[in-house]
């Protein structure tokens, strides 16, 4: 009778099952895989790795865990440079494109209709666009020998071209340029939601413009600013293509490094380590989010 | 420095010429003549042509538009098996599970991900000899499983604004479950299933690395081609492509603009 149960709601269930079962072989085992092969020993072979595993004698299991991979890791001043590098550059990024979007935003959430419409699709139309497109787009502008260089010599503001392109600076740019429409959507959702009397209330009590924003909206707006600044931030981290194109051989990114470890140097097991460790410096911010999230929510209710 | 009320609309100019300029550059230069960025060497379509005699370019953006369209079909139906799970079915006993992993590819950086997915496929084709190398296959199941993240945020958040006495009504009226969800649930999210599709299928088209780590010989996508074209430099007609991808995201603009405008007037005051 119970196996019949199992099976009836099995068979219920059948709709929810597929996503579940598929995100389960394709999502979370892949983890685990990644998992075991940084704790196994590099080997040049296809593929390039040492078995954990292994029977002996078809009776007797050998377990081989390697965690030189991760001393590796540790010992090796680059990786670590690397990973405070990452944070670096995408929190420099984060601030710029924060300080790029908030205007933008607020423009947008006090336009009136069509306009707000139109503002709306102006930020979110070049998301549509090939991202690796719109990075290239600032290879042509920032070379040494490029428009922006171009146009400043002409202009009699600098005299030496300026080296922008294969710098940290480029890759700021090329940050804040693609991760604008995720900083402006959720500043524009909360910045739309601000009660204007309260504007008003805190000018006839006398406030300047710069003290009623500072007061006022700024901190209203905060749950904006934090989730936009997280979908910046936290992709921004494990970014590849932008330091590929735009940053320097010295710009270290931890996306760069686990990609060069996997393609150039064929170590799946360090580049599996690498990818282990950047999972832990982007969770902590995650979970920062969720518990921002879960507080918000609870106020609200 | 004075906040007056100009402070953030010309800020805000500036923003918007930010998000425009390279855009503006790109669509220009694609009908220079000369190959450099600083000289203007006259109005042509050489580039065009060029782009449209390359015949990597054309084989890869059509392998492209495949892998995206099967990925995005793939996607939609599993993501909005999800969200349906998610938003309806509370008694599902891996909902927790089903919650977490759904949201979690949306954080998770390409690098990982790709890197994963390779793993695995690797690891399969040992145990299982199946997908036997990798290919167009491993880089479907790759963007479907990305795209589902998307589809499944999108159709979640559709399905829990929406109006469910409609439903309600048919159930009374004595329609089946499956009928109920054919024939008044599907139509009535059908707007927003339009946008999770062309966001997966956007999504798959643009993706280079993960489609570089679980690709095969062979199996070169578009965004692999141009990366490995602009990596070396400058080329014109890749801007010529931008400018053809441009076009068409810009004309979907004006028709999503004119839909919106259209569902704003509609809406009862």
């Amino acid at each position: 009778m119970r196996v019949v149960r199992r099976l009836n709601t099995l068979r219920r269930d059948w709709l929810s099952w597929i996503p579940t079962v598929w995100l389960g072989v394709f999502f979370l085992i892949p983890f685990l895989v990644v998992l075991k092969i940084s704790l196994s020993e590099a080997t040049i072979a296809m593929p390039p790795y040492l078995p954990i595993f292994e029977w002996i004698e078809g009776s007797l299991l050998e377990i081989r865990l390697d965690f030189g991979n991760y001393l590796f890791l540790i010992d090796d001043p680059l990786y670590g440079a690397a990973y405070v590098e990452s944070v670096r550059i995408a929190l420099t990024a984060t601030i710029i494109t924060l300080l790029i979007g908030y205007p933008m935003a607020y423009v947008i959430a006090t336009a009136r209709e069509p306009r707000r419409t139109l503002l709306l699709l102006l930020v979110i139309l070049p998301f549509w666009t090939s991202f690796l497109l719109r990075v290239y787009a600032w290879i042509a502008i920032l070379k040494t020998n490029g428009l922006l260089n171009g146009l400043l010599m002409s202009l009699g503001v600098i005299s030496e071209p300026l080296v922008i392109l294969q710098t940290d600076v480029a890759v700021y740019i090329g940050i804040a340029y693609t991760y604008l429409p995720f900083m402006v959507l959720p500043l524009y959702a909360s910045l739309s939601k601000l009660d204007r009397t309260l504007l008003e209330a805190a000018e006839d009590l006398g406030a300047t413009p710069w003290i009623s924003f500072l007061t006022v909206t700024l901190p209203l707006t905060l749950p904006g600013v934090v989730a936009g600044s997280l979908l910046v931030f936290v992709p921004a981290i494990g970014e590849f293509v932008i330091p590929a194109l735009l940053g320097g051989n010295d710009t270290l990114m931890i996306g760069k490094v686990l990609w060069n470890e996997f393609f150039a140097n064929r170590d799946w097991p360090i580049a599996s380590a690498v990818a282990i460790m950047m999972l832990f410096v982007i969770v902590g911010p995650l979970m920062w989010l969720n518990r921002m999230n879960a507080q918000h929510e609870e106020a609200n209710s | 420095m004075k906040l007056s009320r100009y402070t953030f609309p010309v800020m805000a100019s500036v923003g918007f010429g930010f998000l425009y300029f390279p855009i503006l550059i790109l669509v220009i230069y694609s009908f220079n003549e000369s190959k450099l960025v600083t000289v203007w060497g006259g109005f042509s379509a050489r580039w065009y042509l060029e782009l449209f005699q390359d015949p990597q370019i054309l084989d890869a953006a059509t392998l492209s538009l495949q892998i995206a369209a099967v990925s995005a079909t793939i996607a939609l139906i599993l993501g909005v098996a999800a969200a349906m799970t998610l938003v309806r079915f509370r008694w599902f006993r891996a909902r927790t599970w089903l919650a977490g992993m759904a949201a979690a590819p949306l954080v998770m950086p390409e690098v990982i991900t790709g890197l994963s997915l390779l793993l695995l496929f690797v690891a399969l084709d040992h145990w299982l000899g199946w997908p036997s190398g990798r290919g167009v296959t491993t880089i479907i199941l790759a963007h479907a499983t990305f795209g589902m993240a998307f589809v499944t945020v999108i159709v979640q958040a559709r399905l829990r604004d929406m109006d469910r006495t409609l439903e309600e009504a048919a159930m009374d009226l004595g329609a089946r479950p499956m009928t109920v969800f054919l024939t008044v649930t599907l139509p009535t999210i059908a707007p927003a299933l339009v946008a999770a599709w062309l966001l997966a299928f956007t999504l798959s088209l643009d993706d280079l690395v993960i489609a570089s780590f679980v690709s095969g010989p062979g199996s070169s996508t578009l965004p692999m081609v141009v990366f490995s074209k602009v990596r070396l430099g400058i080329s014109p007609d890749i801007n010529a492509l931008a400018t053809l991808m441009i076009l068409i995201v810009g004309l979907g603009g004006v028709v999503g603009f004119w839909q919106m405008r259209r569902s704003i007037n509609r809406r009862p005051v």
